[in-house]
């Protein structure tokens, strides 16, 4: 068995994994990525970036649909149709650019990478199955990144019909009937892809609106979108498996029985951590729940063994992944680095999209919120999307803002002013204060400011 | 808002100026109303200056160790209301505050500062501050930058006070946490290492009176020190019995003893307790013993004086004593407290060594000295026995003391403290 040595060893090469290797070697630390698949992990393979690809194909689509028909915009175009097999390439052609592009970049960093199946043996030694072979690496210090993968449910075992996340992004074909068990962010996301690409969707949720993790306020302007894209909607209902032909999901909601007839399901009901099956659970750490327990260095309970990512619970986002692994590299390297960060930036991609960052109205005693709606913004008009609106959370005892909320049409892009204010520590005047250009969807964040501070000039 | 000047008050006794010692704020601090703002030194006395207003230091009006008339312009406060700055008031302070003094007495060149970082004008309140830094478990608000900043200085944030809006914790408060000094400063490493540089301390206040008195009299005064030992111990035993039967009266130490002694043998030897104005050619002997109590402080020497120690029984010079010692620690002395003994008495307690060459205090002519006692083997002419034993040390001005007056005065104190009931039996 050939044998290998080195300071650090990273399992997985998702967003967490491939940015701690890339800091580490940039910090002179001899380390070692190993990952089963190709790097980049669920985020640039089957998650954040094909998703965005499939939604950015389903817009362009759905515009020039609509262009074809009677618009105040006064163009004529005729009606598209969708090779999804060539979109689908499209979408591949990105993924193999930004995966090939994390590789090089490890590779400038002086970071190893192996491909190969881990299989931990202790906290400072593992075995990779390689197409070369066996190897064992024994490491000073180990990083788990072993991301998450979409949760099963037992009624509804993936196979056949019953697809993931992972299939929905690689269909072949736009399917006639998609039902979506589970209205999370993941599958309205998708949903909403296909209803656009002429899919009739159905979405089934346990609970009893969608988007269960926001308040109703915010997703308001989703479930109506939803209706307009002509998805159907069925709350509180559960879904209990495939009728016994497997056309049709079958569910029970509160007006009883329900059988719909589906070509597809797409089960999105949740992401459960990759913790089995390759020795980890031997070591026996410390766990929260199904996740690794981490204190604020992203340590494990065992000394030299560190977890970053979706393998330590939510929220299950490749940004917090990839700073975590920046502080884990870094505290190897002996820097004081810590988890510290204020805001961790939640975008939810459907149409219109969600920004929240920091605190919810009510969840900070004594807090108070301030909206400001787009249909008041001049740039939103011009985009024919007035929907939606800016909030914010903030101490009414010291002005200190506690959290922002946006939803609205492109308005993933202003999560980065949101949480550069948070991180900050920036008061309403601070933000009521900065010029913010017109005409521009952003200054609706300073008017929200200014209206929270009493003194809003557009409403 | 208003600005108003906040001037040096008139201390009183007909002093016209003080020395500024010590600054209690700086610029940007948030004063309330009296709070003290800073100490000022008249001859004798410290004074410390409370603020008239709750408000904001906007500018010091003078360095530490400068002179300034009474009625000169400590410093400006921003407040809430009326200032009581005018444009003429302005002007009138920025004539006339410092230096009306004469030329000899010019300032030296202000001694170079430690390399302290300089703060921004308005430097906000430094961390250690009254205020506190947020409620318990808040966590600290800062930038990134800033939190990378204390991180790799090894500051903990949670225990810095924030300036900023909200609480925030800006740059500038962290340099006062580095300004704030060695608390952030890893621990000096065991073993030894080499040093370098110096330390410059400015001669300002009580440090600079008692430098000038001292070369006064070394300069001026020809000294003459006569060492004696004396046997203490009848003196002690009669210490202990008056003790045992004091009741709720002061504890006797030998201070009160030695007073009474020396009162008793001024009565013999009257040249001992006067002042020579050697300028004017005038030895003026004094008909009250004031004695000076040579006292150290956390500041330095400081001499309080016992007035009318000749009239006073030992348990009242012993509540006098007490009395006065607590004053001049605590800094609470008045001037008149501080001024007009006629001879002084100086002890170092356990401290206080088999012989001292005291330097008198000027214009007196004679300080008595009293060293450490100790139990010693004394040969009373058939064996050794063990006696409670303590030298004394006395200077005198040896233009106006001969050295036989001066040896008798020391005979007499001898006499006096060996045999104790000498010092209240009449002749």
């Amino acid at each position: 068995m050939k044998i290998e040595t080195c300071k650090l060893l990273i399992i997985g090469a998702g967003p967490g994994g491939y940015v701690c290797g890339i800091r580490a070697g940039q910090l002179g630390i001899d380390t070692i990525v190993v990952e089963a698949e190709k790097p980049g992990g669920t985020c640039l393979n089957v998650g954040c970036i094909p998703s965005k690809a499939l939604i950015h194909a389903a817009d362009e689509f759905a515009k020039l649909h609509s262009l074809s028909g009677e618009n105040a915009l006064g163009i004529s175009a005729t009606a598209p149709t969708i090779d999804l097999a060539k979109t689908i390439a499209w979408k591949d052609g990105i993924v193999t650019r930004l995966t090939g592009g994390v590789a090089s970049l490890l590779k400038k960093a002086k970071t190893r990478y192996v491909t190969g199946r881990v299989r931990i043996i202790d906290g400072k030694t593992v075995e990779v199955a390689t197409c070369e072979g066996a190897l064992r690496i024994s490491c000073e210090n180990m990083v788990i990144a072993t991301g998450s993968k979409p949760q099963e449910l037992p009624s509804l075992p993936f196979g056949g019909k019953v697809i993931s996340s992972t299939e929905a992004l690689d269909l072949r074909e736009v399917p006639n009937r998609l039902t979506i068990v589970g209205g999370g962010y993941i599958g309205l996301e998708i949903g909403t892809a296909m209803a656009k690409l002429g899919a009739q969707v159905t979405v089934v949720e346990f609970a009893d609106r969608i988007l269960p993790q926001y308040d109703a306020e915010l997703t308001k302007p989703i479930a109506a979108r939803l209706k307009e894209l002509g998805i159907t909607l069925y709350l509180a209902t559960r879904a209990n498996g495939l009728s016994e032909d497997g056309n049709a999901l079958l569910a029970e909601g509160p007006d009883g029985a329900v059988e719909i007839p589906s070509d597809k399901v797409l089960v999105t009901v949740g992401r459960a951590p990759v913790t089995q099956g390759f020795g980890l659970m031997d070591l026996g750490l410390t766990m929260n729940g199904p996740f690794l327990a981490i204190d604020d260095h992203c340590a494990t309970s065992m000394r030299g063994v560190y977890a970053i990512g979706d393998v330590t619970g939510d929220p299950m986002l490749a940004h917090r992944a990839m700073a975590q692994g920046v502080i884990v590299a870094e505290r190897i390297a002996g820097l004081p680095s810590v988890w510290d960060k204020r805001a961790i930036p939640a975008v939810c991609f459907t149409d219109p999209e969600i920004v929240t960052v920091g605190a919810l109205p009510n969840e900070i005693e004594g807090s108070k919120t301030t909206v400001f709606p787009f249909a008041a913004n001049g740039r939103s008009m011009t985009m024919e999307r007035s929907d939606g609106f800016v909030r914010i959370v903030f101490d009414p005892k010291n002005e200190l803002v506690l959290g922002f909320h946006a939803v609205g049409s492109a308005v993933s892009e202003m999560s980065g002013e949101f949480a550069l204010a948070l991180e900050m520590g920036a008061t309403l005047t601070d933000i009521a204060d900065t010029i913010h250009a017109h005409p521009t969807l952003t200054e609706t964040v300073q008017e929200t400011a200014q209206k929270a501070l009493g003194r809003a000039l557009h409403v | 808002m208003g600005i108003s000047i906040i001037k040096v008050p008139d201390v009183g006794e007909g002093v016209a100026e003080v020395e500024l010692v010590e600054w209690h704020v700086k610029v940007g601090d948030l004063v309330k109303e009296d709070d003290v703002l800073a100490a000022v030194m008249t001859d004798k006395a410290t004074v410390e200056i409370p603020s008239l207003f709750d408000g904001r230091v906007v500018e010091l009006g003078a360095d530490i160790g400068e002179t300034l008339v009474v009625g000169a312009t400590l410093l400006t406060i921003e407040h809430a209301g009326e200032g009581n700055a005018t444009a003429s008031d302005n002007e009138a302070a920025a004539a006339s505050p410092v230096a009306q003094k004469e030329p000899e007495d010019k300032l030296p060149e202000p001694a170079p500062k430690a390399p302290e970082p300089k703060l921004p004008p308005a430097a906000p309140p430094v961390a250690g501050s009254a205020r506190a830094p947020r409620a318990e478990g808040a966590a600290p608000l800062a930038s990134p930058a800033v939190r990378a900043r204390a991180r790799a200085a090894g500051i903990d944030l949670r225990r810095v006070a924030g300036s900023g809006p909200a609480g925030r914790i800006t740059d500038g408060d962290l340099d006062a946490v580095f300004a704030a000094g060695p608390a952030a400063v890893a621990a000096p490493k065991p073993g030894r290492s080499r040093r370098e540089g110096a330390e410059d301390i400015r001669v300002v206040g009580l440090r600079r009176k008692i430098s000038e008195s001292m070369s006064l009299a070394n300069a001026r005064i020809p000294h003459i020190t006569v060492i004696e030992e004396i046997d203490v111990t009848a003196l002690e035993d009669l210490r202990a019995t008056m003790n045992a039967g004091k009741g709720d009266k002061p504890k006797l130490t030998m201070l009160p003893f030695v007073s009474a002694a020396l009162c008793r043998a001024i009565d013999q030897h009257p040249e001992i307790n006067a002042h020579f104005d050697d300028d004017a050619g005038i030895i003026r002997r004094h008909s009250p013993v004031h004695i000076g109590i040579a006292t150290m402080t956390d500041k330095g020497l400081v001499v309080p004086v016992m007035r009318h120690a000749e009239s006073l029984a030992p348990f009242e010079l012993a509540a006098e004593i007490l009395r006065l010692a607590e004053a001049a620690r605590r800094g609470k002395a008045t001037r008149d407290e501080l001024t007009g003994s006629t001879i002084t008495i100086t002890s170092l307690g356990p401290l206080g060594a088999i012989a001292t060459t005291p330097i008198i205090n000027h214009p007196e002519v004679a300080i008595l000295g009293i060293n450490k006692m100790a139990v010693r083997p004394m040969w009373d002419g058939a064996q050794f026995v063990p006696r409670k034993m303590m030298n004394i040390s006395a200077s005198f001005d040896h233009r106006v003391i001969d050295g036989w007056d001066a040896a008798e005065f020391v005979q007499r104190i001898k006499t006096l403290l060996e045999n104790p009931a000498l010092i209240f039996m009449e002749d």
